[in-house]
């Protein structure tokens, strides 16, 4: 029997396993929709702006490792999608992308609502397909859904115009893709894995840093036991976060710009890094021709265009880095490196985390973690771009792959309210929190609603210092403290929840902390928790940008309780 | 680090906006491009893609794999350093006058060059070569007025019996020779 494009879409995102979307409809679309009703396994959540849909298919995918659908509209509505692909491409982060495109015939002729939008997202796709005929739509739906969750993951476009959705053929689900130009490196190469092996029994101080392969690859639980075996720290990336239990004594937190200073000493002393699932960021690196300057590298990824990208690798292992991983393990010998751990923990005594200066106002370091200790670390954390990120990378202690998630390689603000809510339709099952700042709460602030009308409940904490803060920092460090363009006038986001039927709270003392988050978390439903943090706090450790890791910058002492309070409304 | 002139023959398929994506992974990666020739291969529905790039073997290798992770790119060679028979055809329009016509012709027969047109005030060369051996009959021209030129870069092609598909991929570089800083 034929169906329609639009049923054969349908069919095939149930194929796949989909049973969510987010999208927001529009002309084009109208017969994607229509048929929509028909196929109540999937539930359709309505965001308020496109971007939106793309972040929570992307907050959706990394809170369930499953692929994330979105959908926009031909023109305006594609390109909204634009920063949320972006995102999901410099994170690696499997998504579908659905865009409507005008009929056929209309297609180059400028027509009302037409963009080129697999041109425009061309270097931000892993692939793209415009689709032409609707007999095609099978397959290509098959390999799309293939190429994004395969290898190294990423977000893949689907242009569907408008007279291919009402068009009709004969659906046959092909039962595999044939694509000879794609390959998916498995298992190591057996000389490289030997080579690694043979280094890393002779290291003295050898260091894993491990990335978000780690956590793609399901390769926890492998790289604990070689972690374990070898007895070597393990560092991660801001995206790793939670790939190795942070609370583990071989954990040192994280390493780069805000990393922990002891991650940072252990990188510039160790002699053989292992690099696992990490493609050598600049915020990761520092100055690169500082970097690791007494080490050899093994580099693991699955990407073989990571070797030698950033900086020069000594052992490359191109692979799925749980079997690569699997493989080395078997292959070591048990040591210890008591002289080197001993090292790293007396660095970490030098250099504590944790050093809150003593302040009568509210410090966001404090409320996170007062939210770890009141979630036991059991929730799922989401976050925005800035300040608030680092402090929540540095204060939560996380157990469990996918637990944090962040946008890191495009640094999106407006990131964390839609990926919170895709996290919470992935994982009804976890509590999820976005911590937040005013800055970027308020790029995305619309997607309230969508939490309302959806029932997402979603807790918000906000770290409302009356600043782009991070941006401010800078300005602060490097600029003389001329402050342009950060002083930030935000709405009383406790007025703004109610208006959307959000329940809230304002927080300004230290000893409201806890019984607010008690009753954000007790609360049915979304929350808003508004904490009016001090403003000029700054985020430390930091290396300079440019500078080598080594040269991190501590809290100055003298910094101590002397702030001035400005009036944030 | 020095330049160096790069020969790769990407074997893609043959579909619409498969050469946008090959070329506009070169215009992100901030290369230049010296030549690019497209032309069917000896696979249906696979086109054989070749170019010419200048640059360190470090950064041309990192394009390389760059390319190799399209879909669409089914295979990626950098044949820079085998043993090559590289060609490219030119056609060159020359002025040319009942005085210096016979003198033209005589150039062209030098390079093994064709006649493909004769105008009343102008001929037309078809020549056939490596890309020195075209510079020098153009410098020859020279003095004649050169009108026009068309070129259509080189392809290439590796000497001996297996095709470019059978051949063995070259093992990951071991180390990078020098770290490449990224801003």
């Amino acid at each position: 029997m034929k169906k329609t494009g639009a049923q054969i879409v349908c069919e095939s995102l149930i194929a796949e396993g989909v049973d969510v979307m987010f999208g927001f409809p529009g002309g084009v679309l109208l017969p994607f929709y229509d048929t929509l009703p028909q196929y109540p396994q999937i539930r359709h959540i309505l965001v308020r702006h496109e971007q939106g849909a793309a972040h929570a298919a992307d907050g959706y995918a990394r809170a369930t490792g499953k692929v994330g659908v979105c959908m926009a509209t031909s023109g305006p509505g594609a390109t909204n999608l634009v920063t949320g692909i972006a995102n999901a491409y410099l994170d690696s982060v499997p998504m579908i992308a659905l865009t409507g495109q005008v009929a056929r015939p209309f297609i180059g002729k400028d027509a009302f609502q037409e963009i080129d939008i697999s041109g425009i997202t061309l270097p931000i796709t892993k692939h793209s397909y415009v689709a032409m005929d609707t007999g095609s739509l099978a397959q290509i739906f098959k390999e799309a859904f293939y190429i994004a969750r395969s290898g190294r993951p990423g977000p893949v476009l689907i242009d569907l115009p408008k007279d291919v959705m009402t068009d009709q053929a004969e659906f046959i689900r092909p039962d595999k893709v044939d694509l000879p130009g794609y390959k998916i490196p498995t298992h190591g190469h057996p000389t490289q894995l030997k080579s690694a092996s043979k280094l890393i029994n002779e290291a003295k101080q050898p260091l894993i840093i491990a990335g978000r392969g780690v956590i793609i690859s399901g390769a926890s639980a492998p790289l604990k036991e070689f972690a374990e075996k070898a007895q070597i720290p393990v560092i991660t990336t801001l995206l790793g976060i939670g790939c190795f239990p942070e609370d583990h004594v071989l954990s040192y937190g994280m390493a780069g710009m805000h990393g922990t200073g002891y991650a940072n000493k252990a990188l510039e002393n160790c002699d053989l890094l292992i690099a696992v699932g990490m493609r050598f960021d600049d915020r990761v690196t520092g100055n690169v021709d500082a970097f690791v300057p007494n080490a050899k590298i093994i580099h693991i990824d699955m990407d073989p265009a990571e070797i030698g990208k950033n900086v020069r690798v000594d052992v490359p292992i191109v692979g799925d880095v749980g079997a690569v991983l699997h493989a080395i393990e078997k292959m070591i010998e048990s040591s210890r490196h008591i002289d080197w751990i001993q090292q790293l923990d007396e660095w970490r005594k030098q250099h504590p985390l944790l050093d809150i200066h003593d302040s009568a106002g509210l410090l966001p370091q404090h409320i996170i973690h007062e939210l770890y200790e009141a979630t036991r670390g059991d929730a799922i954390v989401v976050t925005g771009v800035g300040q608030h990120q680092m402090w929540t990378a540095q204060h939560y202690i996380f157990h469990e792959p996918n637990t944090f998630i962040s946008s890191g390689g495009l640094g999106t603000m407006g990131f964390g309210l839609p990926a919170a809510m895709g996290a919470k339709v992935g994982r009804p099952d976890k509590m999820v929190w976005l911590i937040d700042g005013d800055g970027s709460l308020q790029m995305t602030i619309q997607e309230l609603a969508t939490l309302v009308q959806d029932n997402i409940a979603v807790k918000i904490a906000v770290m409302n210092n009356g600043f782009l803060g991070m941006v401010r920092q800078w300005q602060d460090l490097f600029y003389a403290k001329n402050y342009v363009a950060t002083p930030l006038s935000c709405p009383d986001f406790v007025k703004v929840a109610e208006a959307y039927c959000i329940a809230g709270l304002k927080v300004t003392k230290r000893e409201e902390i806890r019984p607010a988050i008690k009753k954000a978390m007790e609360h049915d439903g979304p929350f808003l928790l508004n904490f009016m943090v001090e403003p000029e706090e700054n985020v430390y450790p930091m290396v300079p940008p440019g500078a080598a890791n080594i040269e991190f910058m501590e809290r100055p002492k003298k910094e101590v309780s002397a702030w001035q309070r400005r009036s944030t409304p | 680090m020095a330049t160096t002139k790069h020969t790769l023959v990407a074997i893609v398929n043959d579909r619409p906006g498969v050469l946008n994506r090959v070329v506009s992974l070169f215009r992100r990666r901030g290369f230049n491009i010296d030549s690019i020739a497209v032309g069917h291969s000896e696979v249906p529905h696979l086109s054989r893609v070749t170019i010419i790039v200048n640059g360190t073997t470090a950064t041309v290798e990192q394009v390389r794999k760059q390319l190799d992770k399209l879909i669409d790119v089914v295979k990626i060679f950098d044949i820079t350093g085998d043993k090559l028979t590289g060609r490219e055809l030119a056609l060159v329009k020359v002025k040319a006058n009942s005085a210096t016509r016979s003198e033209i012709i005589e150039i062209a027969d030098i390079f093994r060059a064709n006649i493909v047109d004769v105008a009343s005030d102008s001929l037309t060369i078809e020549i056939t070569g490596d890309e020195d051996k075209i510079e020098s009959m153009l410098k020859l021209l020279q003095g004649f007025g050169i009108r026009e030129i068309a070129r259509t870069g080189r392809v290439a092609m590796v000497r001996g019996n297996l095709g470019v598909m059978r051949k063995k991929e070259k093992p990951a570089r071991t180390r990078a020779k020098k770290p490449v800083t990224k801003e």
